[in-house]
């Protein structure tokens, strides 16, 4: 039946060692333990909601360059655009200017051509003048070679000039 | 007779069993229950093997207040033996039969051997128990001084360190901290080391052979004194609540006055909490460790009934003893958790807030 009696000598070394040995854990074994299992958790709830964040971001930077890229591609397609109209202008530009400069160049040599000609004309005219007043001198000089023909003459421009009045 | 010599027995017994028959059954009869009860019971001697001449025992340090004041000495001082008792050469007795067996006497002033006014002594359940108690200390310091060194950022710790602070956790994070409910942290310290000191001691308790083998938790002092230490926080941590619930609880008034009947029974309730708790453990260990000295005491029984029935029966005994040894390490762990757990659990109900209504 002593194994129902608590003992005296037992209960006081018990006491002790159990004291010391909670004293001992409670002062430098527990802390260290339970606290780097916290701290480790409070870690890597950082760590993930860090993760997260940074998936967050990284969406978002794709976004951002999908938008860059599109943003490009449409400033591309402008240029592109911009530059074809330039060129259009540019040759339509010289083009136009071409057919001006033609037009008037023609123009010119036209007018040139007329001038030309109505010098040509003139002088052809000068000429057949010229050549008409010596035929006409020639006739002349051999049809009143003698008096008679010119009293002739005289007489009959005298006549008509009388007749036709 | 110690674990060890049990084992040793055991295997020895499976092997050479003719020849240890015809030995055994020529000696004096085998006493199955006073082995089990000298293993149960303390000893102010550490017997490891052996009987009689070839024992081999550590004598532990006698520490006694007699009539004459502080005594202390090694109990192999008890060297002569008379009237049953072993006499030292200061003149002190250790009583080995009679009502005083196992008790340290001084002769008082009419010649009678009587129990000394205190023994301190310690005993093979102190000496085990410190043992443990060292044990259980560098099981915990030495994963401690693991984190010193290391940053939460850093890997966390495998092996021994990581079975640590795994058996840590668990019983705060999922036997205190469920318990108790807010404000559990003050008491983690006190509960953790009931619980890892009771695993100690039962863990060890289960190794056959020194420096374990001893019944520290199938001690009833143990298990009185953890759990009077749960009944004093308990009382501590009441709150008003606690205490109205027990002096004035919520029933029909003619339950509480004029002959407080609840009341009584609350408050009857304060003590028998704890007095479950210290049964449970004790009941518990003390079990185990008979059933486990039970069985190897069967080999030894059944020597001097032939060959063909030892032989069978150790085969049966060593069986079911591995069965229990493996039970025994699992209630080791459960009994453990018991007790803190309902530790816990008294102190989380001395703390309760009313529901609210």
């Amino acid at each position: 039946m002593d194994l129902l009696y608590p003992s005296v000598g037992l209960l006081f070394w018990m006491s002790v060692v159990f004291f010391i040995v909670f004293l001992i854990l409670w002062k430098f074994g527990f802390p260290a333990i339970i606290n780097m299992v916290n701290e480790r958790k409070a870690f890597i709830d950082e760590s993930l909601e860090n993760a997260k964040k940074a998936n967050e971001k990284l969406v978002n930077i794709k976004e951002e360059s999908e938008s860059i890229l599109q943003e490009a591609r449409a400033k591309q397609a402008e240029i592109l655009r911009e530059a074809a109209a330039t060129r259009d202008a540019i040759v339509k530009d010289a083009k136009d200017k071409a057919d001006a400069e033609g037009a008037k160049i023609i123009e010119e040599a036209r007018a040139q051509i007329q001038k030309e000609k109505e010098a040509a004309v003139a002088d052809i005219r000068k000429q057949v003048t010229q050549l008409s007043v010596e035929v006409a001198e020639k006739i002349l000089r051999k049809e009143l070679a003698s008096d008679n023909k010119q009293m002739d003459l005289i007489s009959r421009l005298l006549d008509e000039v009388t007749v036709s009045k | 007779m110690n674990c060890f010599r049990k084992l040793f027995l055991i295997l020895t017994l499976v092997v050479f069993a003719p020849v240890l028959c015809n030995a055994q059954s020529e000696d004096k009869s085998f006493n199955a229950s006073e082995l089990v009860m000298e293993h149960i019971r303390d000893s102010h001697e550490w017997h490891i093997t052996g009987e009689g001449e070839n024992a081999i025992v550590i004598p532990l340090p006698v520490i006694v207040y007699t009539n004459a004041g502080f005594k202390a000495f090694l109990s192999s001082d008890f060297a002569e033996e008379k009237d049953g008792m072993k006499i030292a050469s200061n003149g002190l007795a250790l009583a080995e039969e009679g009502k005083y067996a196992g008790k340290v006497l001084e002769k008082s002033e009419s010649g009678e051997y009587e129990p000394v006014k205190l023994d301190i002594s310690i005993t093979k359940t102190i000496a085990v128990m410190f043992v443990n108690a060292i044990i259980l200390i560098l099981c915990i310091l030495l994963p401690a001084r693991w984190y010193k060194n290391r940053k939460p950022s850093d890997e966390a710790p495998k092996g021994f360190v990581g079975f640590v602070e795994m058996l840590v956790m668990y019983v705060v994070d999922d036997i205190i901290k469920p318990s108790i409910g807010k404000g559990y942290e003050k008491y983690v310290p006190w509960l953790l080391t009931c619980f890892l000191f009771i695993f100690v001691c039962n863990i060890m308790g289960v190794v056959p052979f020194p420096p374990g083998g001893g019944n520290v938790t199938g001690n009833i002092t143990f298990t009185f004194f953890l759990a009077f230490c749960t009944f004093v926080i308990t009382q501590f941590s009441g709150n008003k609540h606690y205490w109205k619930d027990i002096f004035w609880p919520e029933v029909p008034v003619w339950l509480k006055c004029p002959i407080p009947l609840i009341p009584l029974i609350e408050f009857v309730g304060i003590f028998t909490k704890p007095f479950a708790l210290m049964i449970r453990l004790f009941a518990n260990m003390l079990a185990g460790h008979l059933i486990g000295l039970a069985l190897t005491c069967i080999i030894f029984l059944m020597a001097s009934k032939g060959i063909a029935m030892l032989t069978g029966m150790t085969i049966l005994s060593v069986s079911l003893s591995v069965f229990m040894t493996c039970l025994e390490f699992m209630v080791c762990f459960i009994q453990a958790m018991v007790f803190t757990m309902l530790s816990a659990i008294f102190i989380g109900m001395a703390r309760t807030e009313p529901a609210e209504e």
